[in-house]
């Protein structure tokens, strides 16, 4: 049990990067992007075949950033240059990167097993360390001693690596350029007639956050240890119910707050499908069906709570008024 | 500093929706002046406001900004020398931001983006005297929504953040038709001192004629994507509402009168 819930934050912290993209896109944009679906593979993709092929682990997934990074581009251009409804735009890159995925890898799947990989790469420097044995320690100590997890070292250094990746897009839109792409998300005749090349903003948008998703994609491909053709389908779904689970619970009031509600929205949502599947009567198809009844109920607890809140709000104020009226009255 | 030429456009050209919106327009700004635009719908105001700002691209003629030729220039390149405030109040900001970003962005108007910090202190501070003198008290909101400001709030934002960084021509498009009578009295008023003090070359189009009469050096009328009437200077100032609406049915019974002769 205990295993399972630690591989779900481990995995969890991967995928918030992936959702991280999706934010970007679906909530600063307005752009409702489904490359994503492609560039996720493509992201494994490029880094298994590059791993495969005896590249370091560190290039292989830098390069599997870059090439999320075009895959947008290519969207991007398509809607604003080609002006293709966005939708559309995104699945014909979607559908076109299928194919060049199976072209990337050869197969539709690679397996990393038996590589060395960027994350065997952290594990090894890590076991050398014996921070695992105080951790496991520790865990021991308060009695979850019976399955202690193999390492520390995946979720800690996913934990730096999807903090730092918050911390740089945080940071990035509140920029000049990044303001503009907020703006361009929430009204582009507004930022245009203010002389911002919006069409250049969305390629912007668009191609940083398939590079997250690429980026994400190499490291569960990584972390998985295999890339397979298939591995994409239904990441945007994935993605919008980290956001959407992630403002919900935690809100979106700023920037800094939305995106470090993504990461905990990734986490819960992986938290949760990792208990359901637990239970004896759920199989592992039913995965896509647990996915759309936890965004459901994300999307439907704002308007429960938010109702409340209001209700209790002006219930609260109503008294306030009424008891200075009558205090009025007394005085007179 | 605003020159337009021999300016034609014809929309849906060839088919029997054809609309000529501007034929042959002439108009003249010069630096610092103050021009108001009325004419029933349909006379071509909008479409001039959109060819001045790149909006839409003439079919012949020129446009030209401070002596530098700008018809084929693109409407977000263009927009670095000109400010612009739509008749929507909603249309001038960006409502999830907040009061001070959407400043920055207006204030990156003039120069290239970077991965510059979009508000810092430095700014601030100029945003906040700015604001200050609008008297709406938004300088101690500067960190709240735009969205959740009134509309007269909003369109004054709008006036503000078009103007502050001194655009060598500015756009007002109806600006005031959406608010309330107070509201679009204050923004009148705001327009007024800004324009004004800045001293900008203006170009207001308007549907009220007393507010046309009341801003500004000089007044044109358009109809039919053409300028039938203009007042500058002392003709401008004894100008009344009467005056003009009998200017527009004598200019009108005029040409009737032509095409009556033609027909005949």
């Amino acid at each position: 049990m205990f295993t399972a819930v630690f591989n779900s934050f481990e995995s969890g912290m991967i995928y918030a990067i992936m959702a991280l993209g999706v934010y970007l896109t679906f909530r600063i944009l307005d752009f409702p992007d489904l490359t994503v679906e492609g560039s996720f593979v493509t992201g494994a993709s490029v880094a298994a075949i590059m791993i495969v092929n005896g590249y370091s682990p560190i290039i292989a997934t830098l390069a599997a950033l870059g090439a999320g990074f075009l895959a947008g581009i290519l969207t991007g251009l398509l809607h604003t240059k080609g002006k293709v409804n966005p939708l559309l735009s995104g699945i014909l890159v979607m559908i076109a990167l299928y194919s060049i995925n199976l072209r990337i890898m050869g197969t539709s799947n690679i397996p990393l097993l038996s590589q060395k990989t960027l994350l065997t790469n952290i594990q090894d420097a890590w076991a050398k360390t014996g921070i695992d044995d105080v951790l496991n320690g520790l865990l021991t100590a308060i009695g979850l001693g019976d399955s202690l997890p193999k390492t520390w070292s995946i979720l800690l250094m996913m934990l730096v690596i999807t903090v730092l990746i918050q911390v740089g897009m945080s940071v990035f839109l509140k920029t000049e350029i990044g303001l503009a792409i907020r703006a361009t998300g929430d009204n582009e005749a507004m930022v245009k007639s203010f002389s911002a090349h919006t069409g250049n903003m969305k390629v912007l948008g668009l191609a940083i956050s398939n590079a997250l998703v690429a980026f994400s994609g190499a490291l569960i491909a990584q972390y998985n240890g295999f890339s397979d053709i298939g591995m994409g389908i239904g990441m945007i779904v994935i993605g919008l119910a980290s956001v959407i689970i992630g403002e919900a619970i935690f809100g979106a009031k700023t920037i800094v707050r939305a995106t470090l509600a993504v990461i905990g929205g990734s986490l819960i949502y992986h938290f949760v499908v990792t208990l359901a599947l637990r239970v004896d009567f759920l199989q592992t198809g039913d995965v896509k069906l647990i996915t759309a009844l936890i965004v459901i109920g994300a999307l439907l607890l704002p308007l429960i709570t938010e109702g409340r809140k209001v209700k209790a709000r002006k219930k609260k104020r109503l008294m306030e008024l009424q008891f200075d009226h009558k205090s009025l009255e007394e005085g007179k | 500093m605003l020159h337009l030429n021999g300016i034609y456009k014809v929309f849906n050209e060839g088919t029997p929706d054809e609309k000529l919106a501007l034929q042959n327009l002439q108009l003249q700004l010069k630096k610092g002046e103050f021009v108001t635009v009325i004419g029933s719908n349909g006379a071509g105001k909008s479409t001039l406001m959109n060819m001045v700002s790149g909006k839409i691209l003439p079919d012949a003629g020129e446009v030209l900004i401070d002596g530098q030729k700008v018809s084929g220039v693109e409407e977000h390149q263009r927009a670095k020398l000109i400010g612009r405030v739509f008749q929507d109040p909603m249309a001038g900001t960006a409502p999830h931001m907040t009061i001070e970003e959407n400043m920055a962005i207006a204030y990156g108007r003039t120069n290239r983006r970077g991965l510059r910090f979009g508000v810092t202190n430095k700014r601030k501070a100029f945003f906040k005297e700015s604001l200050e003198t609008l008297h709406l008290g938004l300088e101690n909101r500067m960190t709240a929504k735009v969205g959740l400001l009134s509309g007269g709030e909003r369109q004054a934002l709008s006036l503000l953040m078009a103007t502050f960084t001194n655009p060598k021509i500015l756009l007002l498009d109806e600006h005031t038709a959406a608010l309330d009578p107070s509201r679009a009295e204050l923004v009148t008023q705001l327009t007024k001192e800004i324009v004004e003090q800045s001293k900008l070359t203006t170009l207001m189009v308007t549907h009220n004629m007393q507010q046309a009469i009341d801003l500004g050096d000089s007044l044109i009328m358009m109809d039919k994507g053409q300028i039938i009437f203009e007042a500058r200077g002392e003709e401008k100032r004894a100008l009344t509402v009467e005056k003009l609406l009998n200017e527009f049915q004598r200019i009108k019974g005029e040409k009737m009168n032509n095409d009556r002769a033609v027909l005949a």
